[in-house]
């Protein structure tokens, strides 16, 4: 089973760091949720989002600006995800990770970007592992610029 | 090359040079003769609700305490111990009885009063501090603080006229339709460290002319288009500006989007909540974006309400933080609704994330020439209020009133 979620989690990374970004909300189930917060807010009970989608259609919307409608330097991402852990709960199970991710903006060295933890919950939906829930939360209250791609 | 040397060579501000952006003396001069001088946005009073809660933050550069007294008063501390210097309040937010300095543990009331010091009077006869050492010549500096209908503001200026005056009548009116006196609820913070001159930032807001042609999702979805009905105005000084305007809705192609290289007639929304705007304020405007010098944004676009405040961290970057909020009573379906909306803006935002790469570019492009001048001619040289946003008139006004304050 473990396995078969770091394949998820792997496939998640890929569609982001080396696309195509188009298919990446195919990982999400229809009513999924897809956030990435910071450890400040969720320390202060706040519910304030850096990107906040409440549904497929929104994360496909949120792809569909990235892609056509934003002004963006030129960059790319890349994800390192590890010490996972894996509860069942019903029909799901209850995933946490590690995720840093370095970013290359064309032109310059790399720097690191982001750093936090994943609190998800991925659920079986014809046969593919999916995410009904997806919370990035970046231990960083101060993002560097600006946040293009989801983390 | 000297401050004293450096000279606006133009009449009137549709020209800015450069170097206002990059030289390391006019910054040093800024934090003194802007910042210090000038009532500094600090927070929300919903941020720190109860007696003893703070938060730390900045005015200009200096760190500084914001803390809720005993009394529920609002005190703002330079967050620096008497002592040696150390910051005394080493986290973001929190609630403190008293602050203490790590180092000799100096003791500081919320007031800012210094109340303890170790071994004061020595230990078995030994050591201790001066006799005529007095513990009311050594507290937090204070600062000045004004507050209205939940927004703080501190100074280091002694002199400073009213905050109501600073804003002036026109200005005034249009804070207190988003602070209208109804009590806040905070929905949380953005930060991002953006690496560009302060100045690029609110330039940026002042200047309605790049929203209608770089914001293609604001423009596609009639949020904010040149042929919308908008005003630009300003305060007598030119210190603060807003810019005011109502969504199309008719959203057909015509001359505005024409000349818009990226104009995307056919877009839909895959889910429409992220738009689902419901109208709260009793004028028509669905944006409205107010700048007050020298720090604050207050947002109003769609049903996103936020500050920005604007922290300078040397000529080349500043850091920018977001609080957004609602009003106490929203129910839970507005709330939802601005939550939803936040997307708009921040460090991800639909809209702002262009913002914070042009204002990168920008930085990165003015370092190839300093000596040259930035072109600010869009709607004339002139610095009067516009009835429309095909022009520069705001950046013209705010150049006007910094080269006073700055004697360039």
């Amino acid at each position: 089973m473990m396995l078969e979620i770091q394949a998820l989690y792997t496939r998640y990374a890929d569609l982001i760091d080396e696309g195509p970004l188009s298919q990446w909300p195919a990982l999400f189930v229809e009513d999924a949720t897809y956030k990435i917060v910071t450890r400040e807010n969720l320390a202060r009970g706040w519910q304030l989002a850096l990107m906040s989608c409440d549904s497929r259609g929104a994360i496909e919307d949120r792809v569909y600006a990235i892609e056509n409608l934003s002004m963006t330097i030129p960059r790319r991402y890349r994800h390192l995800i590890s010490g996972f852990s894996a509860a069942p709960q019903g029909d799901a199970w209850n995933v946490a990770a590690n995720f840093a991710v370095f970013e290359t903006i064309e032109g310059q060295p790399t720097t690191s970007f982001a750093a936090g933890r994943y609190k998800d919950v991925v659920v079986r939906e014809g046969g593919a592992l999916k995410f009904k829930e997806k919370i990035s939360i970046c231990d960083a209250a101060s993002i560097k610029n600006s946040l293009v791609f989801p983390l | 090359m000297t401050v004293h040397e450096r000279k606006w060579d133009f009449n009137g501000t549709h020209r800015v040079p450069y170097w206002v952006y990059t030289d390391a003396e006019i910054y040093a001069r800024e934090m003194k003769d802007v910042f210090a001088r000038s009532w500094n946005y600090v927070g929300l009073e919903a941020e720190i609700p109860n007696p003893g809660d703070f938060k730390r933050t900045h005015a200009g550069e200096t760190s500084v305490i914001v803390v809720r007294g005993k009394e529920g008063e609002i005190n703002v501390l330079k967050n620096q111990c008497a002592h040696r210097g150390l910051e005394v309040c080493r986290q973001d937010y929190g609630t403190a009885r008293v602050f203490q300095c790590p180092y000799h543990q100096w003791t500081y009331r919320l007031d800012g009063d210094l109340s303890g010091v170790p071994f004061m009077k020595g230990v078995d006869g030994h050591g201790g501090m001066p006799d005529d050492f007095d513990r009311k010549d050594h507290g937090l500096k204070k600062l000045k603080v004004a507050t209205r209908h939940g927004a703080m503001f501190a100074t280091e200026a002694e002199d400073i006229e009213p905050l109501e005056t600073y804003l002036g009548d026109k200005m005034l009116k249009l804070f207190d339709r988003v602070f209208n006196g109804k009590p806040l609820r905070i929905l949380g913070v953005s930060r991002q460290r953006i690496p560009a001159n302060w100045k690029l930032m609110f330039e940026n807001i002042k200047d309605p002319y790049h929203a209608s042609l770089l914001h293609v999702f604001l423009v596609t979805f009639g949020l904010f288009r040149a042929d919308n009905p908008s005003r630009t105005e300003m305060d007598s000084t030119g210190r603060h500006s807003a810019l005011i305007s109502r969504r199309s809705t008719n959203l057909a192609p015509n001359a505005a989007t024409q000349q818009m290289a990226s104009f995307h007639e056919k877009l839909e929304l895959h889910d429409k909540r992220l738009l689902d705007i419901v109208k709260e304020f009793p004028d028509p405007a669905t944006v409205v974006m107010q700048t007050i010098w020298p720090n604050l944004i207050v947002q109003q676009q769609a049903n996103t309400l936020a500050t920005r405040q604007i922290v300078p961290a040397g000529p080349d970057a500043f850091d920018l933080n977001w609080t957004f909020f609602g009003y106490a009573d929203d129910d839970d379906a507005m709330q939802a609704r601005r939550l939803r909306h936040a997307n708009l803006m921040g460090p991800a935002g639909f809209v702002s994330l262009d913002d914070s790469e042009v204002m990168e570019l920008a930085q990165r492009g003015i370092h190839v020439d300093t000596e040259r001048a930035a072109v600010v001619e869009m709607g004339g040289r002139g610095t009067e209020d516009h009835d429309h946003i095909v022009t520069e008139t705001a950046i013209r006004a705010f150049y006007g009133y910094y080269r006073e304050v700055m004697g360039l």
